[in-house]
């Protein structure tokens, strides 16, 4: 763009009325406000409204359409007793770590090998994508069929190795690995394509100065790559926390059925499914309520243990 | 230059090897036992070819009332094309007016949104939301399903990142001097040079909604369901009909592909982008 020196003369600013120089005033000082409205509107409708009505209805013994009785903390009291609701905790806790240790694991050797001089770079970041496009419904579906007992895929491989048919669904550490390879097929490779982006942000001189001081190709990937991948995998970390700790459609899907039991004995009934279960299966909404705040409050504590947690190790290096 | 870092040795093979494999084998199992019988999909080894049955278990899928599977197909795609459009039109407008509008108040908003992008809304409010849509008299319908996710923050974080690099600030000002006004600016200047992103928000909103599963299931009956809850409806009436319920999961699945196959070098370099600037 060319600096304009003189101001473009069909536009003489003395020829404007008083009511064209308000609209001009609204143009810039009301106009900006107009544009962020919509999204404050409706989120205030659909975000914010019913999470401050959810804390009012936590407060009430709440039943759908019937009657409420204000009992103050009384939920909460009987959920930090509520050996199911904590069965959940653990659940969702469980396979959170279950699914996402080795998840990060796996994407950064896949980054990091999708980082080399390769041929036909763009199919093998679409092909790594894949399973991203796919449903969790769908993905759930296939996997429970491989799961399946008699007739899945693994119980099938692991006969090759002597192991008897497991039925997946019948224990906690089964159901939990079977529930977390689901999420890692999914999300591996899309943290892999993001690890690579900020991998190739990397100043490759970094990388030569490192070789002529005779750094092995290991040493360079642990002691330059992962620091200074660190800020990507605290994101990387922060988003899986979110979605981990929200874990619904793959254990109703393994399950089967809209129960929302996670299994016979709760095996993995995650926080979520125990919140839709107190509210559309028991009608309990203000138990069901009270139970969403404490999600949220774990959300925030994992959030907050991961960010140290992934900070310490970085900085340990 | 002699660093043999980058250079491709056998683990880098094995390891893209063995995850192209992983990656592609459930979708084309799905897509096998789609056309396969009940009878090859309890064998084991399963079957890797395809077979001629994909137009027997289409008719038996379509045939199958209480899935009401061609209803859920349309539902769901009535529902993401609107949530689509609404998010990118919304995040557009927004990310306009955070990006290249000074204006009091602006980073404590956009600060807001980001705080909220880390608050579950959907297990959060879903009590109280229910009771809106029973008071509304809308459960059971399209609405109750679509109102909800018609913003989404992250929506608007990214349309922000995007205008502030995508469009330069000196155009905006040659068009003030001009005399255009704000909206005028936003509708002959920003959304030119914003369609790439634009593309890339849509294609990630659309995929998302298509997805959604755990609001429809709570809101929505099962005679007018979306894809999604249709195929929990087959997996729990004939979860043992294993070639019905694939020949479902990949129909439901299909759109995304071609969604993906059309665009999704796109999507990759938008997400790439997208995630250096995070």
């Amino acid at each position: 763009m060319t600096i304009q020196l003189a101001p473009p003369p069909r536009k003489a600013p003395g020829r404007r009325t008083a009511p064209s120089r308000r609209m001009a005033r609204f143009d810039l000082k009301g106009v900006p406000y107009l544009l962020v409205s919509p999204y404050y509107l409706l989120f205030a409708i659909f975000g914010v409204f019913p999470l401050g009505y959810t804390l009012w209805v936590s407060l009430h013994d709440w039943e759908l359409a019937g009657d409420t009785e204000f009992t103050g903390l009384a939920n909460y009291g009987e959920l930090i007793t509520d050996e199911s609701f904590w069965n959940a905790v653990v659940n969702t806790l469980g396979m959170f770590v279950v699914a996402t240790v080795p998840q990060i694991v796996l994407a950064l050797l896949l980054a990091n090998a999708l980082n080399k001089r390769l041929r036909g770079r763009l199919l093998l970041r679409l092909g790594v994508l894949l399973p991203l496009v796919t449903s969790v419904v769908a993905v759930a579906v296939v996997f429970s069929q491989l799961y399946s007992r008699d007739y899945g895929l693994f119980n099938w491989i692991l006969s090759w190795f002597g192991v008897d048919p497991i039925t997946w669904q019948n224990e906690k550490w089964s159901s939990w690995i079977a529930i977390s390879t689901m999420i890692d097929w999914r999300w591996t490779g899309y943290n892999a394509i993001i690890l690579l982006a900020a991998m190739q942000t990397i100043p490759r001189d970094l990388y030569e100065a490192a070789a002529i001081d005779g750094a092995s190709a290991r040493t360079q990937f642990w002691r330059i790559t992962v620091p200074m991948l660190r800020p990507t995998i605290v994101f990387v970390v922060f988003i899986s926390t979110i979605g981990g700790l929200t874990l619904f459609a793959e254990p109703v899907m393994f399950e089967g059925n809209p129960m929302m039991t996670g299994g016979t004995t709760g095996q993995y009934q995650t926080v979520a499914m125990f919140i839709v279960k107190s509210a559309f299966r028991d009608f309990e909404m203000g138990y069901a309520a009270a139970a969403a705040w404490l999600l949220f409050v774990l959300i925030l504590l994992g959030t907050m243990i991961n960010y140290w947690f992934t900070r310490r190790i970085g900085g340990a290096k | 230059m002699n660093n043999r870092l980058w250079d491709v040795g056998l683990l880098t093979k094995v390891v893209l090897g063995f995850a192209l494999l992983l990656s592609a084998f459930p979708i084309y199992y799905m897509f096998i036992m789609a056309t396969r019988t009940n009878d090859d999909a309890v064998e084991t080894p399963p079957p890797l070819l395809p077979g001629g049955h994909l137009g027997e278990n289409v008719r038996r899928l379509l045939a199958t009332e209480d899935a009401n599977f061609v209803t859920g197909l349309a539902n769901s795609a009535i529902v993401a094309v609107t949530v689509t459009v609404s998010v990118v039109l919304i995040s557009t407008l927004a990310g306009f007016a955070f990006a290249k509008l000074r204006f009091p108040g602006s980073k404590v908003l956009l600060g807001l949104i980001l705080v909220t992008m880390m608050v579950p809304l959907q297990q959060m409010g879903m009590v109280p939301l229910y009771e809106m849509m029973v008071k509304l008299e809308w459960t059971g319908q399209l609405k109750a399903v679509i109102l909800p996710f018609l913003v989404n923050g992250f929506g608007v974080f990214m349309m922000t990142q995007y205008t502030s690099q995508a469009v330069p600030d000196e155009l905006v000002e040659a068009a003030r001097v001009d005399g255009a006004t704000t909206l005028g600016i936003y509708a002959r200047v920003v959304l030119p040079a914003l369609r790439p992103g634009m593309a890339v928000l849509a294609l990630l909103v659309f995929m998302q909604t298509w997805n959604e599963f755990m609001w429809p299931l709570i809101v929505l009956n099962p005679d007018n369901p979306v894809v999604q809850t249709s195929i929990a409806a087959l997996n729990s009436a004939h979860g043992t009909d294993y070639v019905m319920l694939f020949t479902g999961t990949a129909a439901s699945v299909l759109p995304l592909f071609v969604v993906f196959v059309l665009f999704g070098r796109q999507i990759v370099g938008g997400l790439m982008e997208g995630a250096v600037k995070a």
